[in-house]
Parts: structure tokens; C-alpha cells; sequence
């Protein structure tokens, strides 16, 4: 029997020795094909007695099952050795650069209307819309500008030399007023709406272009005012610049549309050399900022809307949406809002997924 | 509006500061733009007297000066003025003093030689006058060493923003008035003193035009002189109001106006022939105006004119011919009411402003006819001398004192504010307003801007403290608030994130252009066009908003930018019902440079194509809502776009929803961009809207059966498109084919002139039982057939 551990061991080191997967497959066929050495001594139970067999036979299976695990596992580690080879060979050089996908934005005047939009949702407002070629009846007389009024003059007004079916002169509203006008007229009262939208000015320096935005806010009821102004301004700016140290100052002013009217300045403190809303404008280190002109609505206004002055009253008040994203978001110059400049709107733009919710909070962050 | 202090004390006896002063300016509604401390500006200088003069040892005209300072050694000083002399006193700059006029930091320094330690300095040189013939020379009671702003009583001036509604503010005397009433001090009225007249005015004075100089007084006074200066405490006020010393008689109108809100004129007696008129203008009549300019008028403005012709532009601007000057000696004073609007008109006629103007558009006092006139002869006559005659009038000012039934509820009602009864009555008394015992308020009629209960409370609120308004929330209906956004807000919303997320930049453009871009893509429209635009760029109202992007594309290329992937969602403006315009939403694409830079892989940069803009329109199309799976391809993008490179996109033939494709070289050429340039334009309003409908989605029910795939080659007209066959092939068997894709297209060898071959995937899904081979072999008949009709033929 010296012979089948000799013949085990031998066939076990040739195996190991095998350099390749055609060495290997030759040994298999020297010990396990069917000429194999291994499968004729297999054959060799068979004739065998009872007894010897039962002797013979783990031996020799023994072997066999020796050397065909030893096969497999030396092809195994051909096959890993080969994978190997071939994944060395399909290496990417990783530091190279990915296909880029172009990243958009939203325009900040767009993400701040989509702000005043849910945030004067929550309030009950919705928002309305007015063309901005207007009549001058709707931007001026309605408001109770009427032809011959000094504040006409101050609007710096881009005519048309267009008239409408009704002999008023077309112009590029000046103020998103006009849209208060057409609401009334449309809805009647109770009111509660904001119109964000374009607006225009013969006027072109740092701090002014001949386009721009406002928001302008109304609300008619019965109960209304002054001090439902105040309210509804500080709750909006609290919620738009997420402080709650935000400070008004009212101050009479004067519009035509507006009785009493007033101007409302926010208190800022400097930070870092920034304004940055918040605090006692009074405070030392702290100043006031005046940033929206409103008042309670001419009872004129309400009656050239068509509604019964002695039973609705309410409050308007309007402000620049170019103004609130500089203060919120720190841009300097108003004119880049309008100059599309890829890299100024990469910069100042936001992500299509900063979509203000009140959950959230209405602001993205930087 | 500018005013002093000491001005502003002259009609308020107050002791209050000037930060106090300010804080209740803003408080009442006039805005502080800002405070000048002229002290601030003085800094450095102070009172010397000049201890010795000798000629310079290297100059004609220059002295050196020993001048004593009050403390220490004399100082030696080089001067050139003609006037300095030993014994005088006057101002002295030192070192480190910066000269008001010309921003000159002083300086120790050598002056051909001669050390100078600081400069006497003139009246120009401080901004207190013109004068500049010679140094300051100051009286021989003048405390030497004293700081000159100390000695000048320099004082704050207040930069004051009026109002439009309150022209009674637009002088000194009714901003006191305002203050008092907010407890700032005691008012201080300036009475109009008798004049002691002589004579009847010796000019004929008539209205002719009641409604637009509904009274026109006027005197005489003869025998002034005019070559004296104003009076130094007047001059100084001018001064400090911004208004520069011209002549004793012309500084009196303006301190009249200035002081107390009253336009004057001073008409040269000697110019004028016959009776002084104010009458309305013919049309073409000429004047011209004492900024020398010739006006021509119209028969609606009102004038004042003799016999020779116009002479004033009433309420607005007086002649050039007829104004006061050095060798006046007579003179013709006149004081108006002018109707407002009329100034107003036809001060935007004639585009000509001025502080007549503003204050006789908004309204002066008409009951200020007499004093003012008063006020004014006396103001000539202490400094010209003259003899007044009597007052002559012509017609009477429209005095109409309003009165309002008042109900002090209101004030609470509107205003927000509990303020006492007897605080409001306290209020409105202090504002000249006359207060019934049953709440029936009298207007004073310099208050043109009160109409009704409204400004009673306004002006209650403002005085009593309109900050302590406290908030009161708005009622709030119960629950969470509800969604207000309506359709097309909506959609806009989710399509502006959707270009975002796709990868554009959003961009805001001007709503006007040049009116050649305009016209380039006005289609036949009738554009907008302004009458007054701020330059020509801005001129025509947009037809399109590609324009707009593609010059943002092209200063984006001139930057150096390698591309550009702009959007804006905005409104094009067209003409609507009734001289009414139109403007449609409207969404618009540039797509303009390199698609993908230079990269390792190609290592070419790869342009934009018009399936670019193809995926941009579909893509954008769907998330605004529209039917994207009904559309039809179709031509006619318009002349901007490239003929053969462009299409529309249409809800049956008639609703275009979008257009998109490479721009037309010409446009290209116009903007002066290189190409290629994509663009995209959808219609918002075109989209359909949606049918409402609830929040659940149709049933599940997805296909037992898996669908199979089957594969045609056909050979194809090459002029026909792609479209049209899958559309042949996919109505083919309507029920069972589910999809079809063209997945090749080839021309060329092996494909006969004249064809190109098609390849198309056929999705068909089988319902409830697995396809038999007869059943597959008769849809591919079928689907041959279909494009057969196409002109198609399978591909042996």
C-alpha cells in the first residue's frame, strides 16, 4: 500500500508544482480521467473481496478525493490569480476628472418672491398680478395722483405715446400699486394679497436701475388698522430675515394713496462693517434703515376700486424685492441683478432645491 | 430744504438740541437727510490780530505777517492779500486746518523762502460769501485767540425732506410752527409790521385770467439802491440754505420765500411800460428767463406782461429783461396766487423747475398776500432805502377755509391709536386748526393737503407719536393657512426649479431693448415703443426674450466665459383688446458656446445642437404641464432661427407651445455673437391648463405579460422625417404596439442615392396570453404595411 501513499503524495506535489491551468488539466488526466492512475485502482475494488474491499476502498477514495480537491483548489487560485491580472490591467486612473453636469440656478429675485410668497401665505395673502404697461388711471389717478399732482412728477415715468380705448395715456408702471386697483376692482373686499413684479423708472445710477422689483401688500376689511400694519410688517420681516430682534420705526410721511401715511425704517446694527438688520436702531453702534413706504388706503382709492369707503378700510404698504435680497443676502450692486453674468448668478443664485418652506425656514443659507 | 438753527430759532424759542430737533423732525413726518455743523468745518481756524506787515524780501506781492494768535509767540505767516496790514484782526488757518472752499490740508511751510505758519484766510476761502478781494477783516472789538466758528456763531443746518403734501413746510416759519406743536418749544409768529406808504402804486395792476392768477397784488417802491449787499444775518441764512447772495433786492424775495414759504418777484420799474397784466400767454409768445433761456408758451400758461410783451412766467420763472439789477432804482413788487395745477402743467410743458414753481404747484398760504408783501418792503426798504407806495390789488385769493366733522373715534379706528379727546384738540388747536365744541374742525387754507377726517387723524397720530402704534395682529382664520397660488404661478414655480435643475443659470434681462433688436423678432407685431426711454438700448418693449439672453450670452463671451446656459422666465408684450396690452408668460433658452469643455477623453469641446434645444423645450414643456406625449414636430420657428436647424412644437396645428433650434446666422450677426447659439422659447400661456382633478392616481395595473421587442430596417425617402415614419409605425397596430424608437439612421454605402435606412424598436405588449408567431408575423405585417405608406421599405 506504500504505493498509493506514494502515488498520492507524488501526484499532491506535482499539483502544487503545476504552473498553469493546461499543466493542471494534464495531471487531472494522469490521476482522475479515465486512464487515470487514481481511477484504475478504483476499478481495482471491484474485484476485490468483501473484506480487502472494505479495507482498500477509504484508502483509495481517500487519494482520490486528495488529489481532485487539490486540483480544484490550485485552479481556483489559477482563476484568482487570472482575475487579478485582469483587473490590474482595466485600472482607470481615478484622478481624472468626471463627466460634468452644469449646475443652474434660480435667480435671487426669484427665490425671494417664492419667500414672500409662502411667507404671506401663512399671513392669508395671496398674490395677484397686473400688466406693467398700465394705463395712467390705474397707476396714477386711481391712486389718487390726479393729473396735475406734483407726486406724478416725482415717478420719473417712461411714457408711451400709446393711448387706450379710453384716452388714458400708456405708460411702464411705476409702482406695483396699480395692481391693489385692479384686486379691488376684481375681488372686492375683504382683501388680502401681496403683487410682486416689475417695475419702472426713468432713473439709472449706483444704487437705481430703470427696472426693478417690488412687492406691494394689501389688505381691506372692516377692522383694520394702523397697528395691524405694524403687525403684519414685523411678523413678514421676522420671518423673511429669521431674527426676532427685528425693530420698526414708523414715520408720517406722505403718499397720495396712502392717509396717514408711513414710512417705516428697520434698526440695523454693523457687523463687521455690514448693515445687518436687527436691534434698537438707536442703540449704540446701531442705525435706521428706511425701507418701506406704506399707510392706511386713501378712502379716494378705495372708492375710485369701487367699494363703499365708509364700510372697508385697510393698509397697503410696498417695498423693493432687489432691496430685501441685497439686505438678506449681501449683494452691493444692483445693476449685476440684471446684467446675466454666469459667474455672478453662480454666486448669488440659488440651488433649484432651496425651495422655501415654512418647515425648513423661508431663507437659504450660504 | 435747508435751514440753520439760529433761522429756525428765530420763529421757535427752544432750548432744545440739535439731535432732539432732529428726532422730532423725522418724528412729525420731515425727514432729516442730514445735519451740517459748519463748527465742524472751522476747525483750525481762529481770531489774530496782525501785529506787523513787511514786504517780502523775494515777492511784489506777498507780505509777511507777525500775527498774534492769543497764546504763545507771534507767529510768522506769508500773505498775499492786498488789505493785510499791521493792527487788523481776522481769521487765521493753522496748521492741520483744512480750507472749506478747496478741501487744502495747511501746512508749515516755506513760501519763496519765508516760513509761513498758516494762512489769513478770505470770506470765499470759509464758503461764507463770494468776496475774495482780500482777507477777513473783522471789527477792532474781536477777541483774538477766540475759535473763529465760536466767534462766526456758525450754526447747525438742517437738511429737511418736505413732503410734496406740505408746501406750508417749505419755509422756516411753518416748520417751526409743526415743532411747536410737537412740544419742541414755544412758535414764534413774525408780524408783518405797518408801512408807512406814500402815494398810490403808480402802475396799473389787472388780472385777466381769474383762473390762473385768481389775485395780483403789487406796490411801488422808488428810489432803492441796489448796490449795497443784503444784510450779513441775511446772507448768512441764504447761506445756510443753500441759496447764494446775488443783490440786496433778490436776496430779500428769496429770504421772503425761504423764510416763510412766499414766492416774490421784483420787477425793474424802468423796464416796464403800461399796465402789468397777468394774462394767458398766445400761443408762440416767447420769453425769456432769467436762467437765460427762451421759453415759447401757449395760450394755457398764465404771464405776466405790460404793454412790450411777457415778463414773468407766472408762479414759475420772472424775465431775464425785467429782473432787478445794480442800477435799479425803481422797482415793482408782486405778489400772486397762482392756480397750482396750472403751474404744474405748464411747468412739465416748458420742463422748467423752480422753487416758485414747486411751492405754487403744491399750494402757498392764500391768505398771505398782504403780510408777505409787508414783510417784503420792509425787508428793501431797511437795506435799499425807498419810499412804498400804497398796495394795489387786483382780484382776491381763493380763501376757503375747510371744515370737517370730526369724529376722535377715528382717530383709535384707523390710526390704532387711543388718543385722548382733549390731547387731540390740544393738537390740532397747536396746528392752527379751529376745533368746535360738537367736533367741528376749520382748516387754516394754508393746509391745501387736508381733505377729510382721514388727514385730521393723520395728523392727531403724527404729532402725538405715530410710533406708538402698537401691533395688533391680523385676524386669522382657524387651522393651517391655505394654498393661494393660482395655476400659473404654480407652474412657473415648478418650471423655474426645473430649468435648475437641468442645469441653466437664470437670468433677469431689461423688459425694453433697442428697438432693431426689437424689430428683429416682432414677427409683424406692433411693438411698444417708449416716448421717453432712458437711452436708445431701452427703448422697445420686448417681443421675444431672446434677445435679452442672447446679448446676457454675449457679454457672458466677451468676459471670456467659455459658455453660457441662460433661462428667464418673464413676459413678452404685444398689443391687447382696447389700446390695452398684452403679455405673455413666457419662458426663453440660450444655449450659446461649448456644451462640454476640452476633455481627456475627446479632448475637443462639443457645441450646443438643436436637439439640445430640443430636450430643453420637451423637457421644460412637461414640467410646466403641457401634454408633452401629443405633441407634433413641426416648422416655422420664425426668420431668427436657422431654416433647416429649427421647429415648433404644436398641440395640433394651430397651438405653437414652443419653438427651439440653432439661431439664423443673420440673428447671430446682428448680436454680433459667434455661433452656434441655441435658443428655446415657450409659450406659457399656449399650455393647456389642466383639468382638475384630486390627488389620487389612476389604478396600478401593470402588464401580466412581459412586452417584447422586435427589430425593422427600413429604407426611407431621405426627405422624410423620422417622425412620420414612427408615427406610421406605431399607429400600426394600435392596440399591441405600446412604443416605438428609431435606434438608427444611416445613409450612404450600401444605401441606394436618394434613401436612408431606419432602424426602429417595436415594443409590443401582449394582454392576457403570450403572442403566438402567427400573431407577431401579422403585426409586422402590419407595421410594414404602415410604413409602406410612408414610402418605406424593409430592408432585405
Amino acid at each position: 500500500m506504500t504505493d498509493l501513499v506514494t502515488l498520492q503524495s507524488g501526484a499532491l506535489a506535482r499539483i502544487e508544482e503545476a504552473d498553469n491551468a493546461d499543466a493542471l488539466e494534464a495531471l487531472r488526466i494522469e490521476y482522475l480521467g479515465k486512464q487515470g492512475s487514481i481511477s484504475a485502482l478504483m476499478k481495482t475494488l471491484g474485484k476485490m473481496t468483501p473484506e480487502e474491499r472494505q479495507e482498500q476502498a477509504p484508502k483509495i477514495q481517500g487519494a482520490r478525493t486528495a488529489v481532485a480537491d487539490a486540483i480544484a483548489a490550485r485552479k481556483d487560485a489559477f482563476e484568482a490569480a487570472e482575475l487579478e491580472r485582469k483587473l490590474a490591467e482595466e485600472r482607470l486612473d481615478l484622478t481624472l476628472p468626471e463627466p460634468q453636469s452644469p449646475k443652474g440656478s434660480v435667480h435671487p429675485v426669484s427665490q425671494v418672491m417664492d419667500e414672500l410668497a409662502e411667507i404671506f401665505a401663512d399671513l392669508g395673502f395671496s398674490v395677484a398680478t397686473g400688466p406693467e404697461i398700465e394705463d395712467d388711471w390705474h397707476n396714477f389717478t386711481a391712486l389718487n395722483m390726479a393729473e396735475t399732482h406734483p407726486a406724478r412728477a416725482m415717478h420719473d415715468t417712461f411714457y408711451f405715446p400709446d393711448k387706450d380705448a379710453d384716452g388714458n395715456r400708456m405708460l411702464l408702471r411705476t409702482h406695483t400699486s396699480p395692481v391693489q386697483i385692479r384686486s379691488m376692482m376684481k375681488q372686492g373686499a375683504p382683501i388680502r394679497i401681496i403683487a410682486p413684479g416689475r417695475v419702472y423708472r426713468s432713473d439709472s445710477d449706483a444704487t437705481h436701475t430703470p427696472m426693478f422689483h417690488q412687492v406691494e401688500g394689501l389688505v381691506i376689511d372692516r377692522d383694520i388698522n394702523l397697528g395691524h400694519l405694524k403687525w403684519t410688517l414685523e411678523t413678514f420681516l421676522k420671518a423673511f430675515f429669521e431674527r426676532d430682534d427685528i425693530v420698526l420705526r414708523l414715520r408720517p410721511s406722505y403718499f397720495p394713496f396712502t392717509e396717514p401715511s408711513v414710512e417705516v425704517d428697520v434698526g440695523w446694527q454693523d457687523v463687521g462693517g455690514r448693515r445687518v438688520l436687527g436691534g434698537d436702531g438707536d442703540a449704540p453702534g446701531h442705525g435706521w434703515m428706511e425701507l418701506l413706504g406704506s399707510g392706511m388706503v386713501n378712502r379716494r382709492v378705495i372708492e375710485f376700486a369701487g367699494l363703499d369707503a365708509d364700510e372697508w378700510q385697510g393698509f397697503a404698504f410696498g417695498v423693493g424685492v432687489d432691496r430685501l435680497a441685497m439686505l438678506k443676502y449681501g449683494m452691493d450692486d444692483l445693476r449685476a441683478f440684471f446684467d446675466g453674468d454666469q459667474r455672478w448668478l453662480d454666486h448669488y443664485g440659488f440651488s433649484p432645491f432651496d425651495q422655501p418652506t415654512l418647515s425648513a425656514g423661508v431663507g437659504a443659507k450660504a | 430744504m435747508k435751514f440753520s438753527l439760529e433761522w429756525l430759532k428765530y420763529f421757535l424759542e427752544t432750548e432744545a438740541s440739535v439731535a432732539d430737533i432732529a428726532a422730532a423732525l423725522n418724528r412729525i413726518g420731515h425727514e432729516v437727510e442730514g445735519i451740517e455743523d459748519p463748527a465742524d468745518k472751522l476747525e483750525g481756524f481762529r481770531i489774530a490780530k496782525v501785529l506787523t506787515a513787511a514786504k517780502h524780501p523775494d515777492a511784489d506781492k506777498l507780505q509777511v505777517l507777525t500775527v498774534d494768535t492769543g497764546e504763545g509767540d507771534p507767529l510768522q505767516v506769508v500773505c498775499g492779500a492786498p488789505n493785510a496790514r499791521a493792527g487788523m484782526k481776522g481769521v487765521l488757518g493753522l496748521p492741520g486746518a483744512v480750507v472749506p472752499a478747496n478741501g487744502m490740508e495747511l501746512r508749515k511751510s516755506a513760501i519763496r523762502g519765508v516760513e509761513s505758519n498758516g494762512m489769513m484766510c478770505s470770506v470765499r476761502e470759509l464758503e461764507l460769501g463770494e468776496e475774495h478781494d482780500g482777507i477777513i477783516e473783522l471789527p477792532e472789538d474781536a477777541p483774538v485767540g477766540q475759535t473763529f466758528a465760536e466767534y462766526h456763531d456758525a450754526s447747525p443746518v438742517f437738511d429737511v425732506a418736505i413732503t410734496p403734501n406740505r408746501p406750508d413746510c417749505m419755509g422756516v416759519e411753518g416748520i417751526a410752527r409743526d415743532l411747536a406743536a410737537a412740544g419742541l418749544g414755544a412758535f414764534k409768529p413774525v408780524e408783518a409790521s405797518a408801512i408807512a406808504a406814500s402815494g398810490e402804486c403808480p402802475v396799473e395792476i389787472r388780472t385777466d385770467d381769474p383762473e390762473g392768477c385768481p389775485a395780483f397784488y403789487g406796490r411801488v417802491i422808488r428810489g432803492v439802491d441796489n448796490t449795497k449787499p443784503s444784510p450779513e444775518w441775511m446772507q448768512r441764512r441764504l447761506i445756510a440754505a443753500g441759496q447764494r447772495p446775488i443783490s440786496a433786492l433778490v436776496d430779500a424775495t428769496n429770504y421772503l420765500m425761504l423764510a416763510f414759504g412766499r414766492p416774490a418777484h421784483v420787477y425793474d420799474l424802468a423796464k416796464l411800460s403800461g399796465a402789468v397784466v397777468a394774462r394767458r400767454a398766445t400761443n408762440g409768445e416767447k420769453v425769456e428767463a432769467l436762467n437765460e433761456k427762451t421759453y415759447s408758451l401757449d395760450d394755457t400758461m398764465t404771464v405776466i406782461a405790460d404793454d412790450n410783451g411777457v415778463h414773468d412766467i407766472a408762479g414759475i420763472m420772472g424775465g431775464e429783461h425785467s429782473g432787478a439789477t445794480e442800477t435799479t432804482t425803481d422797482i415793482l413788487l408782486e405778489i400772486a396766487y397762482f392756480d397750482p395745477e396750472r403751474i404744474g402743467v405748464t411747468g412739465r410743458k416748458l420742463g422748467l423747475a423752480s422753487d416758485a414753481r414747486t411751492r405754487f404747484e403744491r399750494g402757498v398760504d392764500p391768505e398771505y398776500l398782504d403780510d408777505g408783501l409787508a414783510i417784503l418792503t420792509s425787508l428793501i426798504t431797511k437795506t435799499c432805502g425807498g419810499e412804498p407806495t400804497e398796495v394795489v390789488r387786483a382780484g382776491t385769493p381763493p380763501v376757503s377755509a375747510l371744515t370737517i366733522k370730526f369724529d376722535p373715534r377715528l382717530t383709535e379706528r384707523l390710526g390704532g391709536l387711543a388718543v385722548p379727546q382733549e390731547e387731540q384738540r390740544a393738537i390740532l388747536t397747536s396746528l392752527d386748526f379751529t376745533v368746535g365744541d360738537d367736533w367741528t374742525v376749520t382748516c387754516p387754507p394754508r393746509r391745501h393737503d387736508i381733505e377729510g377726517p382721514a388727514d385730521l387723524v393723520e395728523e392727531v397720530v403724527r404729532i402725538h407719536g405715530i410710533d406708538e402704534v402698537e401691533s395688533k395682529p391680523l385676524p386669522r382664520r382657524p387651522g393651517v393657512a391655505l394654498p393661494t397660488a393660482t395655476p400659473l404661478q404654480q407652474a412657473e414655480r415648478k418650471l423655474r426649479r426645473a430649468a435648475a435643475a437641468r442645469g441653466l443659470n437664470e437670468a433677469i434681462t431689461w423688459s425694453f431693448l433697442p428697438t432693431s433688436e426689437a424689430e428683429h423678432f416682432a414677427d409683424g407685431a406692433q411693438l411698444w415703443v417708449l416716448d421717453n426711454p432712458i437711452s436708445e438700448d431701452m427703448k422697445a418693449m420686448r417681443p421675444s426674450l431672446i434677445p435679452g439672453l442672447l446679448s446676457a450670452a454675449k457679454r457672458n463671451a466677451d468676459r471670456g466665459a467659455d459658455g453660457a446656459r441662460l433661462f428667464e422666465i418673464g413676459r413678452r408684450y404685444f398689443r391687447g383688446a382696447n389700446g390695452a396690452s398684452d403679455e405673455k408668460p413666457t419662458l426663453g433658452v440660450v444655449l450659446s458656446g461649448e456644451k462640454t469643455p476640452r476633455g481627456w477623453d475627446s479632448g475637443k469641446a462639443s457645441n450646443f445642437d438643436a436637439y439640445d434645444a430640443k430636450a430643453e423645450a420637451r423637457a421644460l414643456l412637461e414640467a410646466a404641464g403641457a401634454p408633452v406625449g401629443n405633441l407634433m414636430v413641426m416648422g416655422e420657428a420664425g426668420d431668427q432661427f436657422h431654416p433647416g436647424q429649427s421647429a415648433t412644437l404644436r398641440l395640433g396645428p394651430k397651438n405653437v407651445l414652443a419653438r427651439f433650434g440653432a439661431l439664423h446666422p443673420n440673428t447671430l450677426k446682428a448680436f454680433d455673437i459667434d455661433g452656434p447659439v441655441m435658443a428655446v422659447e415657450i409659450f406659457l400661456d399656449a399650455i393647456p391648463a389642466k383639468k382638475g382633478g384630486g390627488f389620487a392616481r389612476s389604478a396600478y395595473s401593470p402588464p401580466a405579460l412581459q412586452a417584447i421587442t422586435r427589430d425593422f430596417a427600413f429604407l426611407v425617402p431621405s426627405n422624410l422625417a423620422a417622425g412620420d415614419l414612427v408615427k406610421a409605425v406605431r399607429g400600426a397596430d394600435k392596440k399591441t404596439i405600446v412604443d416605438a424608437r428609431v435606434f438608427d439612421v444611416f445613409a450612404g454605402q450600401g444605401v441606394p442615392e436618394g434613401k436612408k435606412s431606419v432602424a426602429v424598436e417595436v415594443v409590443l405588449q401582449p394582454g392576457e396570453k403570450s403572442f403566438t408567431d402567427e400573431e407577431i408575423k401579422a403585426i409586422s405585417d402590419k407595421v410594414v404595411a404602415g410604413a409602406a405608406k410612408q414610402g418605406a421599405e424593409l430592408r432585405g
